[in-house]
């Protein structure tokens, strides 16, 4: 199936949930925020989350800025 | 909200008591005024240098108001009071006729200084709750109001609740003076009745401005406590007041002791050369606020001080109720120094190269109206 | 010691995070300049680049962060920003940036006063960046904005404390602490807005993008020092007003 990740098309195997996403981009959990159709996920969900077909998926985290 | 703390005479007295003439004129050298600096103002060294003061006072002045007196007038409506003040004609304890003006006699006591040419009136009274309440206050300001620019009062302290309700009646202003910050001083001289509790007194020009007030008045009585010590909370007070309620003007008063019914004497009293440098120093301390001389000082004093600090006067003022009406009447509070009519003080003024204002607002701007 | 909400700093200089050569440039930048309070942005993850990550780089025991919500054209856009930096850091702090125009990145004051008003409501810390409009100063105060920051001039020109009248008023007014953001290029500049009573100052630019940031992380630092000690010091006058020694002011009238 396929999704928009921060912009950009990326195929995922169906039923791959936000741990699952998170693993495969290298991404400390820790350190990320996960918005999937404009709602913020809570971190406790990311485990249970199987991301729909077309899911928006926003990758967020601090960067440097004044 | 935090509240106005007013710290002990005895912190200060070093502040008032050390400064050189140097001092003060670095002091006088500055635009923005630190509350230390006003007691440099307060010191004997200053009061040494008060032409000095007064070039600087009348500068600011005219920088921040121009050539312009206010002009007000007060109107007693009653003479009742619960408290016991051992220094004013109206206390509970001296035995003079009481009175009380209906609403229809102090609308014609308005009506007499709206047609003398006064736009904004102070409406004074004893405290006597039981007798001018919110009520009355109320009423009579919804059926003069159309007549004047500003209605304030000068009554008793009310809740904010109170304040709010004589606001959309169209009351702009109120005037409660604290008479000393002193409190060991004001437990002596407030001997009953609700102002015998220093703390409500000192809170109320903070429920008056928390109530949308557009102005509020304070001051101190000179000649109850130490007046340069009195002179520095003021400039605290303004200050606090300032800062918490930005919304709000503040005008201050120099409520200088003089001889009353009951023949008070007043046991540290002030002379013209105080009250000068009191009225200088808060002037430079703070740019913006009102300054008001009314008819306790003389003509004479009152002419000189035009344009070197004061930015309102009253003018034909009587303290007894129905006196503008009846000026045979007796049972004022206090005497006034100043006999002249609005239009004879007006007159000085524009001698003086100034303009006497008679309003500088319309209440029926006011929303609610 | 300043106090922003019911937290206490030593430094009353904000560093910012952004500009940097590396990040080891700007650890040690940012060390030398003794700032306790950073600020950081909020932008996708750069998917080609997954370990760019300022939260590995800076040491949380060490740096308060406070996310911005830089980019942000109007109320909604900071308000959806704030929520994913208050889900990425676990804070409730927040520099609320709102900067319709990209050309000059100035802050948009109805949109600012908007956004504040609804994130106070919502428990969060908001520091709004703002221009120095002393009744928008008192507007965000009376709102519950936990400092008011306004600007010292148009951000990254460097010009320093051109507000310099309005900036005084917002001080003599402030119930809040006030922080003077952008536009400070030198240390002068820091020491300046000190000396007028500013509790803190944020510099970003200067100090990233200068020839060795590190010294000047450090010149900041001092400068910052400096300038509150002399503020706490009680500045003396300058004398511009005229000399009092022939007064032309006559009081013969005084009894």
């Amino acid at each position: 199936m396929i999704i928009s990740c921060n912009g950009r098309e990326r195929h995922l195997q169906a039923g791959t949930t936000v741990t699952g996403l998170l693993a495969e981009l290298q991404l400390n959990p820790q350190t990320v925020v996960v918005e999937c159709n404009k709602t913020i996920i809570d971190p406790k969900e990311y485990d249970a989350l199987v991301l729909p077909e077309d899911a928006q998926v926003e990758l967020i985290r601090f960067v440097g800025g004044g | 909200m935090s509240l106005f703390a007013v710290p002990d005479f005895s912190e200060f007295q070093s502040l008032l008591h050390s400064p050189t003439t140097t001092d003060v004129e670095a002091v006088l050298q500055k635009d923005k005024l630190h509350i230390n600096d006003l007691a440099t103002l307060l010191s004997p060294a200053a009061g040494e240098m008060l032409p000095a003061l007064a070039l600087r006072s009348a500068a600011i002045t005219s920088q921040r108001f121009g050539h312009v007196i206010q002009m007000y007038a007060p109107v007693y409506v009653s003479s009742f009071c619960n408290n016991n003040c051992v220094y004013c004609g109206f206390s509970a304890e001296n035995k003079i006729a009481r009175r009380m003006l209906s609403l229809d006699e102090a609308e014609v006591e308005m009506n007499i200084l709206a047609d003398r040419g006064f736009s904004h009136v102070l409406l004074v009274s004893g405290e006597a709750p039981g007798k001018v309440g919110v009520a009355y206050l109320a009423e009579l300001a919804r059926r003069t109001r159309d007549r004047f620019a500003a209605l304030t009062i000068e009554v008793q302290p009310l809740s904010s609740a109170d304040y709010c309700t004589l606001f959309e009646a169209g009351i702009t202003g109120v005037a409660v003076y604290q008479e000393t910050y002193d409190r060991a001083v004001y437990e002596q001289v407030h001997l009953a009745g609700k102002k015998a509790d220093y703390d409500y007194r000192l809170e109320t020009p903070a429920r008056a401005a928390e109530a949308g007030m557009r102005e509020v008045g304070i001051g101190a009585l000179m000649g109850l406590s130490d007046w340069r010590s009195e002179g520095l909370v003021l400039g605290m007070h303004l200050a606090w007041l300032r800062k918490h309620f930005w919304r709000t003007n503040v005008s201050v008063s120099f409520p200088r002791m003089r001889p009353a019914e009951g023949a008070y004497e007043p046991p540290l009293p002030a002379g013209e050369k105080e009250l000068t440098q009191l009225l200088f120093a808060l002037r430079i301390f703070d740019w913006d606020v009102g300054l008001v001389l009314s008819t306790r000082e003389e003509e004479r004093y009152r002419n000189g001080m035009i344009g070197l600090g004061p930015t309102r006067y009253s003018a034909g003022s009587c303290t007894a109720p129905g006196g503008y009406a009846n000026p045979e009447i007796e049972g004022e509070q206090f005497s006034v120094g100043d006999h002249r009519d609005l239009q004879e003080v007006c007159a000085s003024i524009r001698l003086k190269n100034h303009d006497p204002v008679c309003k500088d607002w319309d209440a029926t701007f006011q929303k609610g109206f | 010691m300043l106090k922003i909400a019911d937290k206490t700093f030593r430094s009353r200089l904000f560093g910012g995070t952004g500009k940097f050569s590396s990040s080891a440039v700007m650890n040690e930048a940012l060390a030398s300049s003794g700032a306790e309070m950073v600020t950081v942005a909020l932008r996708r993850v750069d998917l080609e680049d997954p370990d760019d990550d300022i939260m590995s780089v800076l040491d949380r025991e060490r740096y308060w962060f406070l996310p911005n919500t830089a980019g942000a054209r109007n109320a909604e856009e900071a308000i959806r920003l704030a929520h994913l930096a208050r889900a990425v850091g676990g804070t409730n702090w927040l520099k609320l940036e709102v900067t319709p125009d990209p050309r000059t990145l100035l802050p948009d004051p109805v949109e600012t006063l908007k956004a504040t008003e609804i994130l106070v409501k919502e428990g969060f810390i908001v520091l709004p960046y703002m221009n120095a409009d002393p009744i928008l100063s008192l507007r965000l105060q009376d709102a519950g904005a936990a400092t008011v920051m306004p600007l010292g001039a148009p951000i990254g020109t460097n010009q320093g404390i051109l507000m310099r009248s309005m900036i005084e008023i917002i001080i003599e007014q402030a119930q809040v602490p006030v922080v003077v953001d952008a536009g400070l290029g030198a240390p002068s500049h820091a020491a300046a807005a000190m000396e007028m009573g500013a509790d803190a100052v944020l510099v970003n630019t200067a100090i990233a993008v200068a020839g060795d940031p590190v010294a000047m992380g450090r010149a900041f630092g001092l400068a910052v020092e400096a300038g509150r000690m002399a503020y706490e010091a009680v500045l003396g006058a300058s004398g511009k007003h005229a000399a009092p020694s022939s007064p032309e002011v006559g009081l013969e009238f005084l009894k």
